[in-house]
């Protein structure tokens, strides 16, 4: 391998959101004003956009097509990359009537989300243990310092180490975990792991060592044994932050379960069932604690772990007659970017809401259609979407596309665990919508406080996620076909 | 054809009038039940316009399809189409849809909220409609599920009583029947790699396994079962039509209800017939405890809304008992009892709805006695929907139940003796249903009149309810107006099951 031969047009993506980060953070030491850095943010991510749609088929970091190049950007890698670039957007304008206020400050907060951002760019692209690893501590990082960032919240710097502790611990297994592999199989590269897979079956320490990797995943995207951290975690951070850990984070965490269960594919037998079993575990968990909450943030978070759950499923099923292929990334796929627009959606709303009235608690949501009928009516798709209720199209459709994988190669327990948890999750999603409709308590709160200087950015998120969910429930094509059309 | 704008119209019209409902804000309040009765008129005449076009002597074959790729990944196309079973249902609903909309204007439940009442009323009708036209078995689905929010909220937010309960119980139920049906569906379209509800009926279906074809069969009816609903999966049903406001209840029971039986006779008999014959006589066993359950039960309600709730579990034990005998007669009686029982039940549910709106109260224990007396054309019509119901001949309600019990004499299905059995049973069930409905007379219709003066039937409820008393009497006095468009149709899916039967 020639070193000279690097062509940067390729890391293009993680290059802009890097140096995106530095100018935000000057520009707001500059300016004094939280919100150029926003504005900063939100054009770096449209700069990197185009970059990310740039590379077209298979392309290398180094030059010409070679296999083991640390960084190889494929459709899969550039549709997830898309899916965080948007989503990190919607985060930013949500974020900034936050900024506004100056509950938290802008540079920092916009420094360190792209930073953020750079790794999670970087994760589905990478193309060896090693890079995913660091990729996926560069998307971890700077989040713990995120959470903390919330001036005058004891809270958030418990729910920062919290998340902290599991994630060190996650990450720790799962370089144990790459050591046993390394040890066995003398490689690191995707493709040569890939190759050494095929020839020879799993040796015990390698099984090992390949089921300890999947423990940062676990991690990121907040599988049930790993979730513990996600609910505090969630409810001390910002709403945006955890949006976008619910979002961003957690599709990192599944590119990089694309990239291991890709390399790994030849020994499906063993990971598919360890993965089954955590999305079982995951969809039934989540959503029966979900039940309980009655706290918007933690009612999210619950029901993205569950969410996370049904997106494990056709992963899982590979376990069956069925082969690694475009038949399970695009269910996931697919599944994620329309999670992205209605989870996002859900969250938008609760930050508007939250930040008007204060509310947390369910109750507060009691007679929401009555003061913002928009904002009801928006939130209610999400749940819907969310529960896999028409008129949330969207989400029902993704639902299917991910449970026929399963119905296909003859998983039938995880078909019917995702049946049961499907119906558990509707109770508290319709629970919660109804309470947007009841007619509100005469004399229990205050309706509406004062509408806070630059809250219109989190309609525009708001909007943006309604548009892209009723754009995705007319056409689903665009969520479930979206690798097949880079 | 030039007409096939006019399925898709069906279903946009009261779409899109939901969405401007949604989008005009407040103001909607005052002239949003008038609105509702244009656009379901718009729905009417759209469906004359359907009735106009639609060819009687090709009842066979889908008519004015319209089909379009919608979502390739899934397969999903966009079909629609009309045969004769699914025309009569279809319009069935545009009516019942209307006459539940005028009804609507004058008596809004409590508390208010037309405009949402309307809107929910709309979208409730492009989910049934849709469900019925939809010749795609994800798109049959996806309407399926579209009747599940709008009646969830008819029921919390305009019911009565334990109406939350009731509503999630309602939709928890149905949801994971519905959920249960989808993995039958996917089961068939992995194994067949179509989604076309008529390419599997014409012979795709049947080429599965014969154990993929059960376990699909067993999923998909089961999933249809808690719909219909099939004892034992019916306990949701009373406690919704209890909670639910009058028009709930009559689209419930009128319409919702036949997309079960609707669903086995378009998806289940024709595509996996192998598995359906092997399937049949437990279906016909569980139809007549059904009968015999859903009368008994029925005799012992304290409550005028539960004892039709529980008389629709025994009829639509008539029409399952029809279709389980996969004979011609049997399931040309079964889509007859399906719309003769939408138009009975929603006109009793309507009565009913008048009764508790003038006395405050479906329980027999605080009803008022003596109807006939203090009203004496709602206490007419209770009778006459009582005993149409109860199966009198030159009613509609005979013939269904009747022809069911022909249908049961020679079912196409091998297993006679048992098929006798069922048919004695079941007529010893239809006896019976007079018992309780002649209670009710007795309780609720006759003695001396307790409540010296109600206000009987209004023009507005006049208006409403004639179409279905008209359609009562002349179904049943001419059932050939619905037999001559079901039966070509009927034939096509018998003949899909003669070669499976022995």
């Amino acid at each position: 391998m020639t070193i000279q031969s690097i062509d940067l047009m390729v890391l293009a993506p993680t290059i802009v959101v890097a140096l995106g980060a530095l100018v935000a953070l000057i520009a707001e030491l500059v300016t004094r004003r939280g919100q150029v850095a926003v504005g900063v943010g939100l054009v770096t991510l449209a700069f990197a956009v185009p970059f990310a749609l740039a590379a077209s088929g298979e392309q290398t970091l180094c030059g010409a097509v070679d296999a083991d190049c640390a960084y190889v950007v494929a459709p899969l890698s550039v549709a997830l990359q898309l899916i965080v670039l948007v989503s990190t957007a919607i985060v930013l304008l949500m974020a900034s009537s936050d900024i506004a206020a100056r509950r938290v400050p802008g540079g920092e907060f916009v420094f360190l989300i792209l930073c953020s951002v750079s790794g999670a760019v970087l994760v589905p692209a990478t193309n060896d243990l090693v890079t995913l690893i660091v990729a996926l501590e560069v998307v971890s990082l700077p989040t713990f310092a995120l959470v903390a960032l919330r001036r005058g919240e004891p809270r958030a710097a418990e729910a920062a180490l919290k998340a902290f502790i599991f994630s060190i611990a996650s990450v720790a297994v799962s370089l144990y975990g790459i050591a046993l592999l390394y040890g066995t199989t003398g490689a690191v590269s995707f493709n040569e792991l890939a190759a050494s897979t095929q020839a020879s079956g799993p040796s015990p320490l390698a099984t090992a060592g390949m089921v300890m990797l999947l423990a940062v995943v676990a991690f990121k995207i907040a599988a049930i044994p790993f979730h513990a951290w996600a609910p505090d975690t969630y409810q001390g951070a910002t709403v945006p932050v955890a949006a976008y850990l619910s979002v961003v984070s957690k599709a990192a965490g599944f590119s990089a379960l694309l990239l291991i269960t890709w390399t790994f594919s030849a020994w499906s037998q063993v990971w598919a069932p360890v993965v089954a079993v955590l999305a079982g575990v995951t969809m039934l968990g989540g959503n029966l604690l979900a039940l309980r909450q009655r706290l918007a943030v933690r009612l999210l978070a619950w029901s993205s772990i569950a969410q996370a759950g049904y997106i494990l499923v056709p992963l899982a099923a590979v376990a069956g007659r069925l082969e690694w292929g475009p038949g399970v990334t695009n269910a996931v796929v697919g599944y994620l970017v329309a999670y992205a627009a209605m989870n996002l959606g859900a969250f938008a709303v609760v930050a508007v809401v939250a930040r008007r009235t204060g509310a947390v608690d369910w109750a507060d949501y009691r007679g929401l259609a009555r003061r913002s009928p928009g904002l009801a009516v928006a939130l209610a798709l999400f749940l819907a979407s969310l529960a896999g209720l028409p008129p949330g199209l969207i989400g029902l459709l993704v639902k299917v596309r991910v449970l026929i994988v399963p119905v296909g190669s003859g998983v039938w327990w995880l078909a019917a665990v995702m049946a049961v948890a499907t119906v558990i999750g509707l109770a508290y999603y319709l629970a919660w919508a109804a309470q947007l409709f009841r007619q509100p308590d005469s004399e229990a709160r205050p309706s509406v406080a004062e509408p806070e200087t630059g809250s219109w950015t989190s309609i525009v998120a708001v909007a943006i996620c309604l548009a892209l969910t009723v754009t995705f429930s007319i056409a689903p094509s665009l969520a479930l076909g979206l690798v097949d059309r880079l | 054809m030039t007409s096939n704008w006019l399925l898709p119209a069906l279903l946009v019209v009261p779409l899109l009038a939901s969405v401007i409902l949604l989008v005009a804000g407040r103001r909607a309040e005052s002239w949003a039940t008038w609105f509702g009765v244009g656009v379901q008129s718009v729905g009417l005449v759209l469906m004359l316009g359907v009735l106009a076009e639609y060819k009687r002597n090709m009842s066979g074959s889908m008519q004015l399809v319209v089909d379009a790729e919608w979502v390739p990944e899934l397969l999903v196309h966009f079909r629609l189409g009309v045969d004769g079973i699914s025309l009569p249902l279809i319009a069935l609903t545009s009516l019942l849809g209307w006459c539940a909309a005028v009804y609507t204007v004058r008596r809004v439940p409590e508390p208010g909220r037309a405009r949402a009442l309307v809107g929910l009323l709309l979208l409730l009708q492009v989910g049934l409609l849709g469900t019925f036209m939809a010749l795609d078995l994800i798109l049959f689905f996806l309407f399926f599920e579209v009747v599940l929010a709008p009646m969830w909220f008819l029921i919390a937010f305009w019911g009565s009583g334990e109406r939350r309960r009731a509503a999630n119980t309602f939709i928890l139920y149905t949801v994971l029947g519905s959920v249960v049906m989808l993995v039958g569906f996917l089961i068939v379209i992995v194994k067949t790699g179509s989604a076309d509800m008529v390419a599997l009926a014409n012979g795709l279906g049947e080429q599965m396994s014969g154990n993929a074809q059960l376990a699909a069969a067993l999923l998909i009816l089961g999933g249809l079962a808690v719909k219909t609903p099939m004892w034992p999966f019916h306990t949701w049903l009373p406690d919704a039509h209890t909670a639910a406001p009058t028009v709930g209840s009559v689209l419930l029971a009128g319409v919702l209800l036949k997309m079960g039986t609707y669903g086995m006779v378009r998806i289940v008999v024709p595509t996996l017939p192998d598995a359906m014959v092997q399937i049949a006589p437990y279906l016909a066993a569980f139809a007549v405890i059904g009968i015999l359950y859903g009368a008994l039960a029925s005799y012992g309600q304290q409550d005028l809304k539960r004892v039709i709730a529980f008389s629709s579990v025994g009829h639509m034990g008539f029409v399952l008992l029809g279709i389980s005998t996969l004979s011609v007669v049997g399931i040309n009686a079964a889509l007859f009892g399906n719309i003769a029982h939408g138009i009975i039940t929603g006109l009793l549910f309507f009565v009913v709805g008048g009764i508790k709106q003038r006395t405050g109260t479906t329980a027999f224990a605080s009803l008022p006695r003596g109807l006939y007396a203090s009203a004496p054309r709602l206490g007419f019509l209770l009778g006459f929907a009582a005993v149409a119901s109860l199966g009198m001949p030159g009613l509609a309600g005979f013939w269904g139940e009747f022809l069911s019990l022909v249908g049961a004499y020679h079912p196409a299905v091998p297993e006679h003796l048992f098929y006798r059995v069922m048919l004695v049973l079941a007529a010893v069930g239809m006896v019976l249903a007079a018992a309780y409905f002649l209670r009710v007379l007795r309780r609720v219709g006759q003695g001396a009149a307790s409540q010296a003066t109600m206000d009987d039937v209004a023009a507005d409820e006049w208006l409403s309810w004639t179409p279905l008393i008209a359609l009562t009497v002349v179904l049943g006095l001419a059932p050939v107006l619905v037999f001559q468009v079901t039966d070509p149709a009927v034939r096509m899916v018998v003949e899909s099951v003669a070669g499976a039967l022995p």
